[in-house]
């Protein structure tokens, strides 16, 4: 058993040809990291850290979704009422706008794959229409509810009185999830913006997709904390 | 032991004097470059964790300095140095700056940082740029807690309990919970990075159960930091949003539930407690194997100990709350989950004094703070056995018997763990030793200033003196004066190091790559080590700790390992 | 509670103090014995293996042992159990006091606590108990969370606002005994504290007698029955008051609760939260409108009826010699105590 590292038998990591590095750090893509011997690994990295970030989210939002069942439970009564004065149906538009900016989404990861850069910027480009079209009507319902003297801060009223603790918690919850949900999804903004900024310079191509799949992945998710909410929040007993 | 690479007269047989050339040092990471841009803007592990150094030093003096105030105030029965308020604000700023910006940070951004890439063979941790990102954000929530304490300071306690903390307080809330906030997801990243790292760039040969111990505990802390710290983030975040939209979640005047708040915040912060002392288990397991010269005894079982003290420790959060008006049922429930961590540490106690048996034992300094661990945390740990015992734990809750038992934890266990590491790695990180016989004095200066800091206070909180208490009935003066002056003495052996670690950085003997004669990939490359870290990258062919089948020779790594001032 | 030089325990006042400090002298001796068994052990065999030279050649690595890690897995874990076994027992014996108590409400408030006895006397941060009997406390809190702690008695209950919790013990000593807030409450935390005085049987009776009250929180609860329009309805085809307390109501979704403090509490506050089978919920909520100590008076008025049979029309409390007309500005010599009521 030898105490010293003998030579490495391994080859060094292949580098990129010099003009395709040159390019795709034009661009501002980084490929092959300094510290990672060669892309598989680099993508393997790059997923468990997407996943492992994901898990931190569901943690956060499942710690809200726990205490928001907790109350639920204490008052359901209130809850359904406060419930019952959602529009579903905008809701539901919401809903459908959200899952079908992940298609896209997933669509945008496929063409990226495929190293098809404009179609990853027109998917891309779907993607961001479609959700701030959902922040668009989330402004909608907010304004609509605070109207309505039902945001839990200043005038809050809610007939029948005896509901209106209940009712009160249930919009604060309401707030909360969803404006913490949109702020993801303005972040999930963010990230396609400047993943459309490359592909719109076509830095994609079949070798390098990742941070089209790293979005998607974290898209999707963001996808299914609302298909939680949207039931808690808009189906509270509706017969 | 070294050579200063000067050339002279004589090596040139005889000709003419001439300027002899400057000493070439060979580059390390620390002289590649080095410009404030280079070191603010760095990816290179080892600079983010010197980095985190200078960071988490200068919180524990500002933490430390409410610790002294606080003593100060309490050498007295009255609530005669400050203002009642103040001093809920001195307890409140302590609490969260040792924890928050301190305990959590300490180990893992520093000495795992620096050594994790080393340990497993690699360049770099997964996401470098992630790494100095955490970095930052722990600068910016500190400025914010900063502003926090500039701005009136907050008086909630660290625990934030609501209705207090979302109605009542007067106080910076909001601001320091931004901060705390902020801190909690660099903590986040930082796991996300490591348990990145240890899965996917181990070196070729380095198996799972060839890391060293103290990979184990560090990856065990990751998987707590990352799926504790959230339901933190959400707990202080509806808080903050109560607090400003005045929403009410936590309001029992519209039917809301405070204890719901508690619920959320221990479940965080549970675990939290094993994200601040895992990785001082993982320290003393280096320090043991090194100082002993010996493979840890069941190195398996320590390393499953750490996962299973990660992973049950989600379970006992209830223990906080046995006088919350919880029902009784779920009091002993949490009581009985709280028994079951006590073995997984305990294995590790008795496996660490196992490895002593029969050993080569060397009471260098790093060795004096490891002994000291394992009697402070032994005792430290079976003091919380008393705390998941319900009958003695109605008595003791909230009592100065739980501030002892967490000092004897945090103090007696995670920093004496991290001063002991700092020491073990002082020469590889800063290529210096430091000079033993002083830190030695300091070992034993620390510990016995500890102990009488601390000891009494499990006297007070069984005679009932509260905590979080400014002034209190005259009976229990002498404890506290007692206590008072253990912190002096503290105080005095923890300022210490700060001097002669200092003093080392340019006086201190240098240091080759393998100082202690130990067994690791950290010691088999240049104190300090090349940016790199490797030159190439090992191949590991030989099991965790493998010091007996080789001769101390063969052990020390190239020839010319000695002699940092030769030319590269 | 004044200084008796160096103490190691507080003062006990009461049987379960005693099995307490039992259970904390098993709990110390094994800590001790197991702190030293390591420090020792580790310093003895530091010194006996010592490293003799620099160069010596390493120890050979002592084989592991799942045998020895199992044995040394299962000491703590049987240690932990009897830890447990011994600290569950004595904490069912603290949590469900005995049958007949003497029920005292207290409300904590920053930053003081008011007590208030069945007979109306009313103390701000004091509380006199006979001796021998078993005294139960319901704690509310009229602000944020604080916490009961009497040390002597080695027990404590948090006082959370929103719901009631209760906390019981028996003295076994006259003296004069701490009386501790402990849970962080705010600026005078530290100054919220009280003394709590045990007296003779005979002396407490004296000093009840004397002591200043006002109505007994029964009668005052009767009162606001009818002031507050509660008698409309439930003298009428809301349930009956009578035999409600501790009783088992069947609610409309099925289960089943005990009607104890906080439920009652609950049917004021929330008055839909738990509507009873075959009754719509149209009970309106009085959150808001009832202090804490009207909603003690309420409850006690309820508590005070346990007895009575349904059907009957709601009587008012006995409260003394002259319970019409003006509230008493001096108390009325007391009959003798009332019981929280017989469980």
């Amino acid at each position: 058993m030898t105490p010293t590292p003998p030579p490495d038998p391994r080859p060094s990591p292949t580098p990129v040809a010099t003009d395709e590095a040159a390019a795709a750090h034009a661009l501002g893509v980084h490929r092959l990291a300094h510290h990672f011997d060669d892309l598989a690994q680099q993508h393997r990295a790059a997923e468990l850290g997407m996943w492992a970030f994901l898990a931190t989210e569901v943690l956060f939002f499942g710690g809200a979704i726990a205490a928001y069942s907790v109350y639920r439970m204490t008052y359901f009564d209130a809850f359904a009422a406060a419930s019952n004065q959602e529009n579903w149906l905008i809701g539901a538009f919401n809903t459908a706008a959200l899952l079908t900016s992940s298609l896209t989404m997933a669509l945008a990861v496929r063409a990226a794959q495929l190293g098809n850069s404009p179609r990853v910027s027109l998917f891309l480009a779907a993607t961001i229409a479609l959700a701030l079209t959902f922040i668009g009507v989330k402004f909608y319902e907010y304004a609509h509810l605070i109207d309505h003297g039902l945001a839990p801060w200043g005038d809050f009223h809610f007939e029948p009185p005896e509901l209106a603790g209940g009712a009160r918690i249930f919009f604060s919850f309401y707030f909360a999830l969803t404006g913490i949900h949109a702020t993801h999804m303005v972040v999930g903004v963010g990230l396609m913006l400047w993943l459309l900024s490359i592909s719109l310079r076509r830095g994609f191509d079949d070798a390098f997709a990742s941070p089209v799949e790293m979005t998607g992945l974290y898209w999707h998710f963001v996808d299914i904390v609302w298909i939680f909410l949207y039931p808690l929040l808009y189906l509270v007993h509706r017969s | 032991m070294t050579t200063t690479g000067l050339t002279g007269p004589a090596d040139r047989g005889g000709a003419s004097p001439e300027i002899p050339a400057p000493p070439r040092r060979r580059e390390d990471y620390l002289n590649v470059q080095t410009s404030v841009r280079s070191w603010l803007l760095t990816v290179d592990h080892k600079r983010i964790a010197v980095l985190y150094l200078v960071l988490i030093s200068v919180f524990f003096v500002l933490g430390g300095l409410y610790a002294m105030l606080i003593r100060l105030e309490l050498a007295t029965p009255a609530a005669d140095l400050v203002e009642p308020e103040t001093y809920n604000k001195f307890f409140t700023l302590h609490g969260v700056i040792m924890i928050f910006f301190f305990l959590v940070p300490s180990i893992p951004a520093t000495l795992g940082n620096f050594l994790i890439p080393l340990m497993i063979g690699a360049r770099d941790l997964a996401f470098p740029r992630i790494n100095l990102l955490s970095w930052y954000l722990l600068l910016i929530g500190g400025v914010i807690a900063l502003a926090a304490l500039i701005g009136g300071g907050v008086d909630t306690g660290w625990t934030f309990y609501t209705p207090y903390s979302t109605v009542f307080s007067r106080q910076q809330v909001v601001l320091t919970i931004v901060g705390a906030f902020i801190a909690g997801f660099s903590s986040i990243l930082t796991g996300l990075n490591f348990i990145v790292t240890v899965h996917s760039m181990r070196a070729p040969g380095m198996t799972w159960f060839r890391l060293p111990l103290f990979v184990w505990s560090l990856y065990a802390t990751s998987i707590v930091q990352l799926l504790a710290t959230p339901v933190l983030a959400i707990a202080l975040a509806l808080v903050a949003i109560e607090r400003f939209f005045n929403l009410g979640i936590f309001n029992p005047d519209i039917g809301g539930d405070p204890v719901l708040f508690q619920h959320l915040f221990w479940f965080y912060s549970h675990p939290a407690v094993y994200i601040m002392i895992l990785p001082g288990f993982g320290v003393i397991s280096e320090l043991v194997a090194a100082f002993c010269r010996k493979r840890i005894f069941g190195y398996s079982a320590v390393a499953m100990a750490s996962l299973a003290i990660a992973l049950v420790g989600f379970l006992v959060w209830g223990h906080h709350m046995f006088t919350s008006s919880q029902s009784a049922y779920a009091g002993l429930v949490f009581s009985f989950l709280s028994f079951l961590i006590a073995v997984p540490s305990a294995i590790k106690v008795f496996n660490w004094t196992a490895t002593t048996w029969r050993a080569s034992v060397s009471f260098r300094a790093p060795m004096l703070y490891a002994w000291g661990f394992m009697g402070l945390f032994t005792l430290g740990g079976l003091t919380g056995l008393f705390l998941s015992t319900l009958g003695i734990d109605i008595h003791v809750h909230d009592t100065y018997f739980i501030v002892a038992h967490f000092h004897y934890i945090m103090v007696g266990g995670a920093v004496m763990a991290y001063l002991g590491g700092l020491h073990y790695w002082w020469p590889k990180i800063t290529g210096r030793m430091y000079t033993e016989w002083i830190a030695r004095f300091c070992a034993f200066v620390i510990f016995i200033g500890f102990n009488l800091t601390f000891f009494p206070q499990f006297l007070l909180g069984y005679l009932g003196m509260p905590r979080r208490y400014a002034s209190y009935p005259p009976e229990f003066q002498v404890l506290h004066v007692m206590s008072s002056a253990g912190a002096s003495i503290l105080g005095v052996g923890l300022f210490i190091p700060v001097v002669y670690l200092l003093w080392s950085l340019r006086y201190g003997e240098r240091a080759g790559p393998n100082p202690w004669r130990a067994v690791g990939l950290e010691w088999m490359t240049p104190s300090p080590p090349p940016t790199e870290n490797f030159s190439q990258t090992p191949v590991v062919t030989w099991e965790a700790y493998e010091y007996s089948s080789l001769t101390p020779e063969v052990k020390l790594g190239r020839p010319d390992a000695h002699d940092t001032h030769a030319p590269a | 509670m004044t200084a008796r030089g160096f103490q190691l325990l507080p003062e006990r006042a009461s049987a379960l103090a005693g099995r307490v400090d039992a259970l904390y002298a098993y709990l110390w001796t094994v800590t001790a014995v197991f702190t030293l068994l390591i420090f020792l052990l580790v310093a003895y065999f530091g010194i006996k293996y010592r490293r003799r030279r620099e160069d010596e050649p390493a120890p050979r690595p002592t084989a592991g042992s799942v045998r020895l890690e199992l044995f040394w897995a299962m000491i703590p874990l049987v240690f932990g159990m009897s830890f447990f076994f011994w600290g569950a027992r004595l904490y069912i014996a603290q949590y469900q006091p005995p049958d007949q108590t003497l029920d005292i409400h207290v409300i904590g408030k920053q930053w003081m606590w008011k007590a208030q006895h069945p007979s109306g006397v009313r103390e701000i941060n004091s509380l006199h108990v006979p001796l021998g009997r078993p005294v139960r406390l319901i704690l509310a809190s009229q602000d944020v969370i604080h916490s009961f702690y009497l040390p002597a008695f080695r027990t404590k209950m948090d006082a959370v606002p929103g719901r009631y919790t209760t906390m019981w013990f028996q003295p076994d000593r006259v003296g004069e005994y701490h009386i501790f807030c402990a849970e962080y409450c705010g600026t005078l935390h530290s100054g919220m504290r009280g003394a709590l005085t045990v007296m003779e049987p005979e002396d407490y009776e004296a000093w009840l007698a004397g002591a200043p009250a006002g109505e007994p929180p029964a009668a005052a609860g009767w009162r606001l029955f009818q002031s507050l329009g509660c008698v409309t309805c439930h003298a009428a085809q809301a349930p009956s008051m009578a035999g409600l307390y501790m009783s088992e109501q069947t609610l409309a979704d099925g289960s089943t609760v005990v009607a104890d403090e906080n439920y009652l509490r609950r049917s004021i506050l929330d008055s839909t939260s738990q509507v009873v089978a075959g009754y719509q919920p149209i009970m309106p909520s009085y959150r808001g409108q009832v202090t804490e100590e009207q909603l003690a008076a309420l409850i006690a008025y309820i508590v005070s009826l346990r007895d009575a049979r349904a059907g009957e029309p709601s009587p008012p409390p006995p409260a003394g010699p002259d319970p019409g007309g003006l509230p008493p500005l001096r108390p009325p010599a007391p009959t003798g105590q009332r019981e929280g009521g017989a469980r």
